[in-house]
């Protein structure tokens, strides 16, 4: 692979600006939070190839958080799945690429979501098809934690454990804001990593924008065969100062000096 | 029907491995032979069919032909969104089964009577719905639709009389099955409630001159247009039955297509479900009386209808 994963974050969160800039699109501070999580899986860890979209063997990817999909576009464009042209098209009418996550149309994206709670079954439901033919290859999926409030999610961490989808990765972007406020104040999650291993999770605790740090965390076999969730803590709006821990950002679409300040920070941190 | 299906399914696991079947904690009993023969075809998820819809989605995204079961609203209205989103977007093949059609579990109550889920299911796009009337029409769907490319729904019910099938009958999903010819009334059903249509049949023919024609539509969507089509040329009116309710269910697909084709039958009387939940305990047939759905009020509505068209 060509690309690191420092300069494959880098590319999202550069273009995922620019996409939301143009298509005037919410969602970028949850794009910026996820961004080294993706670097890091489209970088380092995923087995997957441009040229064989359907190849049996390949790692699966979800991501159950699609608001953030266009995080997700970019990577796939940067790994040769489609044109980078194509990402100008990015909430465009008559665009495929809409601001969740779709896989009509989008080559490399396995699973349209949008709706939060839907993934990790999903997911699961890869995972138990893996076990069943015996395949080795493993399935991953990027939560969000304010997603976790889905009763859906519990349903489906029961269901991973007991079946011990040990092939099964769950990611929980950790960036504590959700929809209006903190994930404290809205619905306590914590203790977060505890209820994971209660329910039978193999936990992995770590800070989301160190590469290395993620990339161990993602390459880890629980010796016990349990699913892993690796608990990745994060910034929402890492990368831009005044994105970074605002919920403002989950909706604000960077325009005029903000865009121009946005650009120059993260072009700025590149140097 | 359900042993029907059951049957069916066993039949199906037997011959393809890919073939497996995902039930939400319900079906007590009826799983054992299936799930003592093909223990890797066979899982009990728990109760959580959201998860269930979408292990479901994951395994047929992977090539399985996936079944999922539990009582009607359960399979259905409790995880409709990954119906939708998962299941139905992504094309994968899956087929809901939903035990308990209608008011077949009439006693247990309001949370167990399915009589919104046709017109739910019929209105998500991909999605194949099917409402057999008997043992055959159900053993049948459950092969057509383990084949058929994307999401299925399969309303079942627990028993009923068998319809007469003709030497060497196909089933067909989209072709509705005309199990008895007439000139006078066509009678669309879908469904056990079969079972009252026959019997009004046969008081009518009895009682009056009148002729009637019965058909099944156990195939909601698609639907055999031509056959409603030809329903209003060639007889005298139209009549629906359904153990549903009137909003969206077979009475409208069947006006939807009447209008469509803009074909005007001699008279039209849909029979189905008030707009409202049936609190009053009762079982199966007990509420079909009370909501107008027995041979009775069938004979009624047919009487009257003919009655004023001669006037």
């Amino acid at each position: 692979m060509s690309l690191s994963s420092t300069e494959l974050a880098y590319r999202i969160r550069r273009y995922a600006l620019d996409m939301a800039h143009t298509g005037k699109s919410s969602h970028i501070g949850s794009v910026l939070s996820m961004a080294d999580i993706i670097g890091v899986l489209y970088g380092e860890i995923l087995n997957v190839d441009p040229q064989n979209l359907k190849w049996p063997g390949r790692d699966r990817f979800i991501l159950s958080k699609g608001h953030a999909g266009s995080g997700v576009y970019v990577a796939l464009a940067e790994r040769g799945f489609m044109p980078r042209e194509k990402l100008k098209t990015h909430y465009q009418n008559g665009s495929d690429l809409s601001g969740h996550v779709s896989h009509k149309a989008v080559p490399g994206v396995e699973l349209s979501t949008g709706s939060l709670g839907h993934g990790l079954s999903v997911g699961a439901g890869m995972a138990l098809a893996a076990k069943k033919k015996q395949d080795s290859h493993r399935v991953f999926v990027v939560m969000s934690d304010g997603e976790c409030d889905e009763g859906s999610n519990w349903e489906a961490i029961l269901f991973a454990a007991h079946h011990r989808l040990s092939n099964l990765v769950a990611i929980v972007d950790k960036n504590k804001i959700q929809s209006i406020k903190t994930t404290t104040e809205t619905l306590n999650l914590e203790p977060f990593a505890d209820k994971w291993r209660a329910f039978g999770w193999s936990v992995q605790e770590v800070d989301g924008h160190d590469h290395l740090a993620l990339k161990k965390a993602f390459e880890f076999r629980c010796p016990e065969g349990k699913p892993l969730v690796v608990v990745a803590h994060t910034t929402k709006g890492k990368g831009v100062s005044f994105m970074e821990g605002s919920v403002l950002w989950h909706y604000r679409s960077p325009q005029g000096e903000e865009y121009a300040r946005a650009v120059e920070e993260l072009e700025g941190a590149r140097r | 029907m359900r042993d029907a299906f059951v049957a069916s399914l066993t039949e199906l696991a037997a011959k393809d491995s890919a073939v497996i079947l995902l039930t939400a904690d319900l079906g007590f009993g009826i799983f054992d032979d299936f799930s003592r023969r093909f223990p890797d075809q066979f899982l009990n998820v728990g109760v959580a069919e959201q998860n269930m819809t979408g292990v479901a989605t994951g395994l047929a995204l992977e090539g399985y032909k996936v079944f999922t079961y539990s009582i009607a609203n359960f399979a259905t209205l409790r995880c409709l969104e990954q119906i939708r989103n998962d299941a139905a977007y992504h094309g994968a093949n899956i087929t809901i089964v939903a035990s308990g059609g209608g008011f077949t579990y009439g006693s247990l109550g309001m949370s167990h009577h399915a009589t919104e889920d046709v017109a739910i299911l019929r209105a998500l796009p991909g999605v194949t719905v099917v409402v057999p009337a008997d043992a055959w029409e159900s053993a049948e769907a459950t092969r057509a639709l383990a084949n058929r490319p994307g999401v299925g729904y399969l309303r079942i019910e627990k028993s009923g009389p068998d319809t007469a099938r003709k030497p060497g009958e196909v089933f067909e999903i989209g072709r509705a099955r005309r199990l008895k010819d007439g000139q006078d009334v066509t009678l669309f059903f879908m469904g056990g409630v079969f079972a009252e249509v026959l019997a009004a049949c046969e008081r009518i023919e009895r009682e009056t001159p009148a002729r009637c024609r019965i058909v099944s539509v156990h195939s909601v969507k698609p639907l055999d247009e031509a056959e409603i089509v030809a329903a209003a040329r060639e007889t005298g009116g139209i009549v629906v039955v359904e153990e549903h309710t009137r909003t969206g269910g077979l009475g409208s697909a069947v006006a939807e297509c009447l209008a469509k084709h803009e074909t005007s039958p001699g008279f039209f009387r849909g029979l189905g479900i008030d707009d409202t939940y049936v609190s009053v305990v009762g079982d199966q047939n007990y509420l079909r009386r009370a909501s107008g759905i027995d041979s009775e009020s069938i004979y009624t509505a047919v009487v009257q209808a003919l009655k004023k068209r001669t006037l």
